[in-house]
């Protein structure tokens, strides 16, 4: 799940703070966007769809596509549209396919 | 619930000119917008990464600072992170912040959520490293996070200032895949005497076209049997042009062929819409001030037809006078003398656009898919599925939604909603208009029951 990374980030004077994703802990900069955080920390995989199982990553970075989806604390979230606080603990959404169902 | 006199939906160009122009003839304002800072998409974040990064991300982004500018003032209140899930009435508009529910009844509603990138579903779209152009963008933007090894694939004049962006940043694109080809080019050309009233616009993109041109980055045009392979991520893309099968390794795909209005919140609300066939999106039915069919409502910005961001400032401001005027804030007269300028500049802005249109218009292969090829990310319907639907009788995307399911993820149809109202049209030999789009009912975005739990005690302290 966590490789090199294919981003690059530049240079910006931030805290690293503490998250763990899936157990493991990554060292992400304090307020930043959390999918950008995670996509530069190497995050590769978010989550598998519910319907094949195939492997997401972020897509849109503007809150509109829902392939960012992950758990924090148990609610399923889009990580572009959250920023990095210390001590996030996160998950792959797992709870099956209507937890975040819009169901109109 | 707090009441205001005017409810802004979206904190882009649109939305914050909007914010201005009423706050400054007395209007209260309330502005929502869901990222954490005002911006919108072209100016994502702008106030905190001008001083950063405004020299690689050019003028056309540090401009944003004015708008953001306008923002400090007594008679605006802009509740930053806040999701707006549905507008009732016409006058209540409902979001969560901070997860807590709150809502706002106003005198009128502006709409101004702005664009979404067109969905460009081809073999491999879903794999991990593909991504939209306008993401690498936001990555670049707000985060300072840059694609090593990517490609542009698509076609319009955002690949090319991605792309050069991408080149000042320090990481150029692998190359550009576009799939404009040379008859659009041509059926472009008798636009080209109005768009040179726009005549900085083309200047602006023979300035990013020499900037590619001097990076080194390969253009491949006409680009045909689009790919991109891999097996848990992107790997590679395979493509046709110039008669020959090309093949590139990298990680990171980034699609763009246009923009098109975000019309989620207007479709919420049953503001009726039409199909512009020259901008190949489905458009809001205005009257010249943003109004819509709702007397209460009206839209600005990129959600009412694209124009960029210049348009939208205008129109926002366009919008603000005419409810400050509905409103007994300043009289008809002074209305439309202000307005006169503005609908000039408009004119003057918009003069490039067909040219465009024609230049640039969105590939055939993403909008009518070929049968294996997934349209619904969500829900992972294909092509082929949509066609059946149609083969036995689906004339709508509503009905081909009950039967597939696709649009009934949490997308709610943003990125597939105009591939199935494509597809089928076509299997069905009727217009878009005919067609339709996906009914759209609210929660526009999910809501949680602890943020509706929380809505009744907090309302009142959450919008101060
Ligand atoms: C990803 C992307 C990148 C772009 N980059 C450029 C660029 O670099 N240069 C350029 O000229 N044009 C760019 N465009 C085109 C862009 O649409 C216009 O230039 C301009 O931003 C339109 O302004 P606007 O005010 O209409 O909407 P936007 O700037 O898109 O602002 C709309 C705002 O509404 C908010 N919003 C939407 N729905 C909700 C909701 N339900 N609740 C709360 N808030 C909501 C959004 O968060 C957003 O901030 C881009 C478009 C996209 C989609
Ligand atoms: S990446 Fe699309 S919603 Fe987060």
């Amino acid at each position: 799940m966590k490789t090199a990374s294919s981003f690059l980030e530049l240079e910006e004077r931030r805290r690293l703070v503490p998250v763990w994703f899936e157990g493991g802990e990554l060292q992400l900069p304090e307020g930043s966007n959390l999918a950008a955080a995670m996509l530069a920390a190497g995050v590769g995989t978010f989550r598998y769809t519910p319907v094949s199982g195939a492997p997401r990553a972020p897509f849109c970075m503007m809150g509109a596509c829902f392939d960012c989806l992950v758990d924090v604390d148990g609610v399923t979230r889009q990580a572009c549209m959250l920023e990095v606080t210390e001590g996030l603990r996160l998950s792959m959404p797992r709870k099956g396919r209507n937890v975040i169902d819009a169901d109109n | 619930m707090q009441i205001t006199d005017l409810v802004i939906i979206g904190a882009g160009p649109a939305g914050m000119a909007a914010a201005a122009t009423a706050a400054n003839v007395g209007l209260h304002v309330i502005l929502l917008d869901e990222q954490p800072r005002p911006g919108g998409q072209i100016y994502r974040d702008v106030d905190r990464v001008a001083p950063v990064r405004g020299e690689m991300l050019g003028k056309d982004y540090t401009d944003g600072l004015s708008l953001t500018a306008g923002l400090d003032h007594g008679n605006i209140t802009h509740i930053s992170g806040a999701v707006v899930w549905a507008i009732e009435e016409g006058i209540r508009v409902l979001y969560t912040a901070d997860g807590r529910g709150g809502a706002i009844e106003a005198k009128r509603i502006l709409i101004a959520t702005g664009a979404l990138e067109r969905p460009m579903p081809l073999p491999g779209w879903t794999l991990p490293g593909v991504m939209t152009a306008g993401a690498a963008q936001i990555l670049l933007k707000q985060s300072g996070v840059l694609s090593k090894n990517a490609v542009l694939v698509g076609s319009g004049p955002l690949l090319y200032l991605i792309a050069s962006q991408m080149i000042r940043a320090g990481t150029s694109p692998l190359a550009l895949v576009e799939t404009q080809t040379q008859a659009d080019l041509l059926r472009a050309l008798p636009h080209l005497g109005g768009a040179l009233r726009g005549w900085r616009y083309l200047l602006k993109g023979l300035t990013m076209l020499s900037e590619i041109r001097r990076a080194g980055v390969r253009r491949y045009t006409s680009a045909t049997n689009i790919l991109i392979e891999g097996e848990t991520a992107a790997e590679d893309i395979r493509f046709t042009a110039d008669g020959k099968t090309r093949h590139i390794p990298c990680d990171t795909v980034l699609l763009h062929h246009g923009v098109v209005p975000n019309t989620q919140a207007a479709r919420s609300i049953d503001v009726a819409h039409h199909w512009d066939a020259r901008q190949h999106c489905f458009v809001p039915n205005l009257d010249d001030w943003g109004g819509t069919n709702v007397e209460t409502v009206h839209i600005a910005g990129d959600g009412a037809g694209i124009g960029g961001a210049k348009v939208a400032a205008l129109a926002g401001r366009l919008a603000a006078l005419k409810m400050a005027a509905d409103l007994g804030a300043i009289s008809t007269i002074e209305r439309d003398d202000t307005a006169k300028p503005i609908r000039r500049s408009i004119a003057q802005e918009l003069a490039v656009r067909p040219f465009l249109d024609k230049a640039f218009p969105p590939a055939i292969e993403a909008t009518k898919p070929v049968d294996a090829t997934i349209i619904c990310r969500c829900e992972e319907i294909t092509a082929g599925d949509i066609r059946r639907h149609a083969g036995i009788g689906c004339a709508g995307p509503n009905q081909a939604k009950a039967f597939s399911r696709a649009g009934m993820g949490p997308c709610q149809g943003r990125y597939c909603g105009l591939t199935v109202s494509n597809l089928l049209a076509e299997a069905n030999s009727a217009t878009m208009d005919e067609t339709g789009y996906y009914r759209i009912r609210p929660p526009l975005k999910p809501v949680t029951l602890g943020e509706l739990a929380e809505m009744g005690g907090s309302v009142n302290s959450a919008t101060n």
